[in-house]
């Protein structure tokens, strides 16, 4: 017993001796000869001959369906044959870091991004900046929020291709109920009045439901609401300002609304599913989520509530009602060796008659399909209001270090939710968190 | 000595309490894998499904994979959990058996210098080492193949079963060897022939634990992996959940399904484990 | 030959008799030889893929790594492992890691003492309550993380309705709404699920120490507590040690249940440091930063592995006679 614990702690005594050097040397010459081969293989990207293979990551679950995806990768390559692709699909949450992770390697062609990547992603030579490619017919023939996703500082590194904003959905039975007229919700102040209605008619605990966890999903919301009440995350010279004005404001209104008890309490540890499954569980009856849930909180298979489920643009606060833009682009890997062929297949997948015919599964980036009456038979309650809201966007800061900010802002509005600060103060605490940062 | 009558009443009602808290979590994935997603969502838990339903189970056993039927893909996923696992056990517990004895039983310079260094790379996050052994496993062509996380792993599980096997080791008496040697063994022979057998017990929890450690592993399976080539239980169940949907029930059923194949391999072993040094050779 | 090696039953030689003076070489070139041997398998499997990984991350740490891709960085010495002592976030995340290791680990133990020896006793159909104790550690970690979110969940969780249905408390609280109560509602649910592994290694621990010690310290007039503390500790002392290594080492990379159950929330609330490392090297980019964090984990694990031996060892010399 005793000799295990003396092994135990000789372990703390390192003493290297001359056998020391022979068996590190041995273990390092193997280790090294095994991996090093090929490592710092350069990141040269090239255009290649437009033709071979090529792989894509897509994400899992979510806008398109992989079967969707599978179906236009087939109609690409009969009408391509020389041009082979392989899909790869991970979760949403994954696809950041699957992205990096494979970068040094260039295991991707394609990649799809978040329209908070394309900072972050084109300054490190992550993906490829394919501003020349881009025909200027696009920047016309395409919503300006879609223009705006794939861009940072006027280069474009990506195209646009599923197209996100939030909306309003409330329970039409649950306002009957409460004989709130739905009129009121273009504005948030009707919103808050439609919600104390509820509350008070019993018809519903606690009417609003949100996806507050501390998580991305937070900063969509808080940014729409910024955006209602004219706040700005960054001033022209780049400083942060959203601990000023319509920021502040913005957090208030969210903490306030739980305060008053308008707002369920687990949304602090709500992200959009969990909204979508209160609402559709008929347990909230005014909340903000993406195109996907109306489909959803309509199905009879999955839904407690089917056909009470309604859409509208999200309400209008005192400076406007842009939307968050949740968007995603595809963009050629910047280390690929067949970016010409990327390129096509790209081109392909977010032309207009492609994403006409999946219009179900993800609204068009080109404006004219919202007129397309083909395009507004797959979502006829939808379609019209993301017409007018998908003109109307709101992004998040496109700077190279948006994560960590991020990271900043989300801690810091859960401390003003939760009560652990103000909002003023959580706020300016995350301000020169945030400028210290930016400035190191 | 016969323990008294309020001794044993005392222990069981212990037992029972134990048994409580320990299955009562497991109990409620249980329920929650058969109850539709209605009843999930009820505001007061069902706890007992009104209408229970095996369609998860059934999602997962007949579907046809590949696509977005997350559920089939499960089952290959299954397949490549265990495969994986069962391999890394093997090498990890194999060389750290040989290497664990050195550690216990003998006298060389760089001994402790080794063991830290084993053991250092156990205690390194994961995380550290991503992005270089993702380039390393990519210019093996490793990358997306059971192979490769079975490399990725045995890195891991060796240095814990190094330690573990060496502390198990120096815990057995030394005449052993001793005998051997009297007997005419080479120190080889002594080690594969008569401590290996006697350490039975000490073997399988190690290879038990670390079969675990590789079944478990998350992070380098999801970055590794991405087709269901190699795709492990934890990224299957993991992609149940996307962000735009998610139904708790089909985690817990393949949460039920995952802990299966433990299990089964746990209580294969268990008599072994717990047989402890009673047999006869020690004594005397 | 192998100089004082004792009978069975006997102690070694006191600590400071301990072969601290022998060098290399000592025991034989035969003994090194053989160890080499030994070893050589063990370290091609260990280091053979990953000692480039690891040497690359240190000197990465070295350097102003701001992306994935090859290049050539600005050298900064130890400027990193400085950065984090200044960087404001990491103090509280060290106080979650320290609290969560602390508390998850001498849980852990005291837990898995307890039913070990519960186990160990004669019990009727020992195997059915033994297999009970198996099935939180067969759960993927991944599901543990899922299945305690979901019942913690402040809307359905069974936590609220358990509650409820007792009558202890009819309003549902929201356990990952705080960021304390968050942090330890993640413990428990880590203990949960790792308690097992702990039962089975003191349980294994158990079965070498002999009944005899028990009859002799019985005839003295001992009683069921005094044999517990003066037999049965200090003889799993080296089994308690064991444990308390692996337990922390785990429980300073603990990764995966924060990921699912909270992803570091609320208001930061459970980020530790293997999460935080994470954040910094993957979501940011910070490469060099959030290697010169792993290898600080590795020194802080390394430190408190020593004093935990160091304490042991102490305890030990004091029980033994």
């Amino acid at each position: 017993m005793q000799s295990n614990r003396v092994a135990a702690s000789q372990v703390l005594q390192a003493r290297p001796t001359r056998r020391t050097f022979l068996a590190t040397s041995g273990a390092l010459g193997l280790g090294a000869f095994l991996t090093s081969c090929g490592v710092g293989n350069g990141s040269q990207g090239g255009a290649g001959n437009g033709k071979g293979s090529i792989r894509a990551l897509f994400m899992k679950q979510a806008g398109y369906s992989e079967q969707n995806i599978q179906a236009m990768t087939g109609s690409f390559q009969k009408a391509n044959p020389d041009i082979k692709v392989t899909t790869d699909f991970v979760a949403y949450e994954a696809l950041h870091d699957k992205i990096v992770a494979a970068a040094p390697a260039n295991t991707y062609d394609v990649v799809l991004i978040d329209v908070i990547w394309p900072a972050e992603f084109g300054t490190k030579h992550i993906v490829a900046d394919v501003t020349s490619k881009w025909p200027s017919s696009w920047k016309q023939k395409m919503l300006p929020g879609a223009v705006a996703t794939p861009q940072y500082k006027g280069t474009f590194y990506g195209v646009p291709w599923i197209l996100d904003t939030k909306y309003l959905f409330f329970n039409t039975q649950h306002l009957k109920q409460a004989k709130v007229d739905q009129g009121v919700l273009t504005s948030w102040d009707g919103v808050l009045k439609a919600a104390r209605a509820l509350k008070s008619a019993g018809v519903v605990k606690y009417p609003l439901i949100w996806s507050w966890q501390q998580a991305e999903a937070l900063i969509c919301d808080y940014t729409q609401l910024l955006g209602a009440y004219g706040g700005k995350f960054l001033d022209e010279s780049g400083k942060p300002a959203f601990n000023q004005g319509g920021g502040v404001q913005a957090l208030e209104f969210m903490r306030q609304t739980l305060v008053d008890g308008l707002s369920n309490p687990t949304s602090t540890q709500s992200l959009e599913e969990d909204v979508r499954r209160v609402f559709s569980a008929g347990q909230a009856s005014l909340a903000l989520n993406w195109t996907y849930m109306y489909g959803m909180a309509n199905d009879r298979t999955q839904s407690q509530i089917p056909g009470h489920a309604a859409v509208l643009q999200t309400p209008r606060g005192p400076a406007g009602q842009p939307g968050v833009n949740g968007s995603m682009a595809l963009a050629v890997a910047a280390g690929s060796k067949n970016q010409a062929a990327a390129w096509k297949y790209i081109s392909y997948l977010t032309s207009q008659p492609v994403q006409d015919k999946y219009a179900l599964s993800s609204l068009p980036v080109w404006s004219s399909s919202y007129d397309d009456p083909a395009v507004l038979k797959t979502n006829p309650a939808v379609v019209p209001q993301a017409k007018k809201q998908l003109g109307d966007l709101i992004l998040r800061p496109q700077v190279v270090t948006y994560n960590s900010i991020s990271q900043v802002l989300q801690g810091a509005i859960q401390k003003a939710l939760l009560g652990k600060q103000s909002s003023q103060q959580a706020l300016d605490d995350a301000a020169s968190k945030v400028a210290s940062q930016m400035s190191s | 000595m016969r323990p008294s009558r309020s001794y044993l009443i005392w222990i069981h009602i212990a037992a029972v309490l134990m048994a409580l808290v320990v299955l009562a979590p497991f109990a409620w994935l249980l329920i929650s894998s058969i109850s539709p997603p209605a009843e999930l969502l009820a505001s007061h838990p069902h706890w007992l499904p009104h209408e229970p339903t095996l369609s998860r189970y059934r999602q997962i056993f007949t579907g046809a994979s590949g696509g977005d039927n997350v559920a089939a893909n499960f089952r290959q996923a299954m397949v490549n959990s265990f495969v994986v696992a069962t391999l890394t056990t093997v090498v990890s517990l194999t060389v750290g058996s040989l290497g664990g004895y050195a550690f216990a039983r003998l006298r060389f310079g760089f001994r402790r210098t080794s063991l830290f260094g084993f053991l250092a790379i156990y205690m390194l996050p994961p995380i550290a080492l991503v992005i270089p052994l993702y380039l390393a496993l990519a210019n093996l062509n490793l990358l997306d193949t059971k192979t490769g996380l079975v490399v990725t792993y045995c890195s891991i599980v060796t240095p814990f079963c190094l330690w573990t096997m060496s502390n198990y080791y120096a815990s057995m008496p030394r005449d052993l060897e001793e005998a051997a040697r009297v007997d005419g063994c080479t120190r080889l022979g002594a080690l594969v022939r008569v401590i290996l057998p006697l350490a039975r017990p000490g073997l399988l929890t190690t290879g038990m634990f670390g079969f675990l450690l590789a079944w478990d592993e998350f992070l380098y399976a999801l970055l590794f992996t991405s087709t269901t080539n190699a795709k492990t239980i934890p990224v299957a169940i993991a992609e149940f959940t996307g962000k735009y949907s998610s139904d708790f029930g089909l985690i817990a059923a393949g949460g039920v399904l995952a802990s299966l194949p433990p299990l089964l391999l746990a209580l294969l072993f268990q008599r072994y484990i717990v047989g402890g040094l009673t047999s006869g050779a020690v004594k005397g | 030959m192998t100089v004082g090696s004792p009978a069975r039953g006997r102690q070694q030689p006191a600590p400071a008799a301990r072969p601290r003076a022998r060098r290399g070489g000592q025991g034989g070139r035969g003994e090194g030889r053989f160890a080499v041997a030994l070893l050589f398998p063990a370290a091609v499997v260990v280091f053979g893929v990953v000692l480039y990984p690891v040497v690359r991350t240190f000197v990465l740490s070295l350097h102003d790594v701001t992306s994935p891709m090859p290049g050539s960085y600005p050298f900064v010495g130890l400027q990193n492992y400085i950065r984090v002592f200044q960087d404001s976030s990491f103090y509280p995340v060290l106080g979650h890691t320290l609290y969560f290791t602390l508390v998850s680990t001498f849980a852990e133990l005291a837990l898995g003492i307890a039913v070990a020896l519960l186990l160990n006793a004669p019990l009727k159909a020992r195997w059915l309550w033994r297999s009970i104790v198996i099935l939180p550690w067969a759960l993927p970690t991944i599901v543990n993380g899922a299945l305690w979110r979901w019942i913690y969940n402040g809307q359905y969780g069974a936590l609220n309705g358990l509650l409820q249905a007792l009558g202890i408390s009819q309003t549902p609280h929201q356990w990952l709404g705080s960021p304390f109560l968050a942090l330890n509602c993640v413990i428990f649910a880590d203990v949960w699920k790792n308690t097992s592994i702990v039962v089975f290694f003191i349980l294994a621990g158990l079965q070498t120490i002999p009944e005899d010690l028990y009859e002799a310290a019985r005839m003295d007039g001992a009683s069921a507590w005094g044999a517990f503390w003066r037999i049965t500790m200090p003889l799993l002392a080296p089994s308690i040690a064991v444990v308390l290594i692996l337990r922390t080492i785990e429980a300073f990379k603990v990764f995966d249940i924060i990921y699912v159950m909270t992803g570091g929330g609320p208001a930061n609330g459970t980020q530790t440091i293997a999460f935080y490392t994470y954040l910094q090297a993957f979501s940011n980019q910070l490469f060099g930063y959030g290697a010169a964090l792993a290898y600080l984990i590795v020194l802080a694990v390394f430190a408190l592995a020593m004093v935990y031996l160091r304490i042991l060892r102490q305890g030990q010399m004091a029980g033994v006679e």
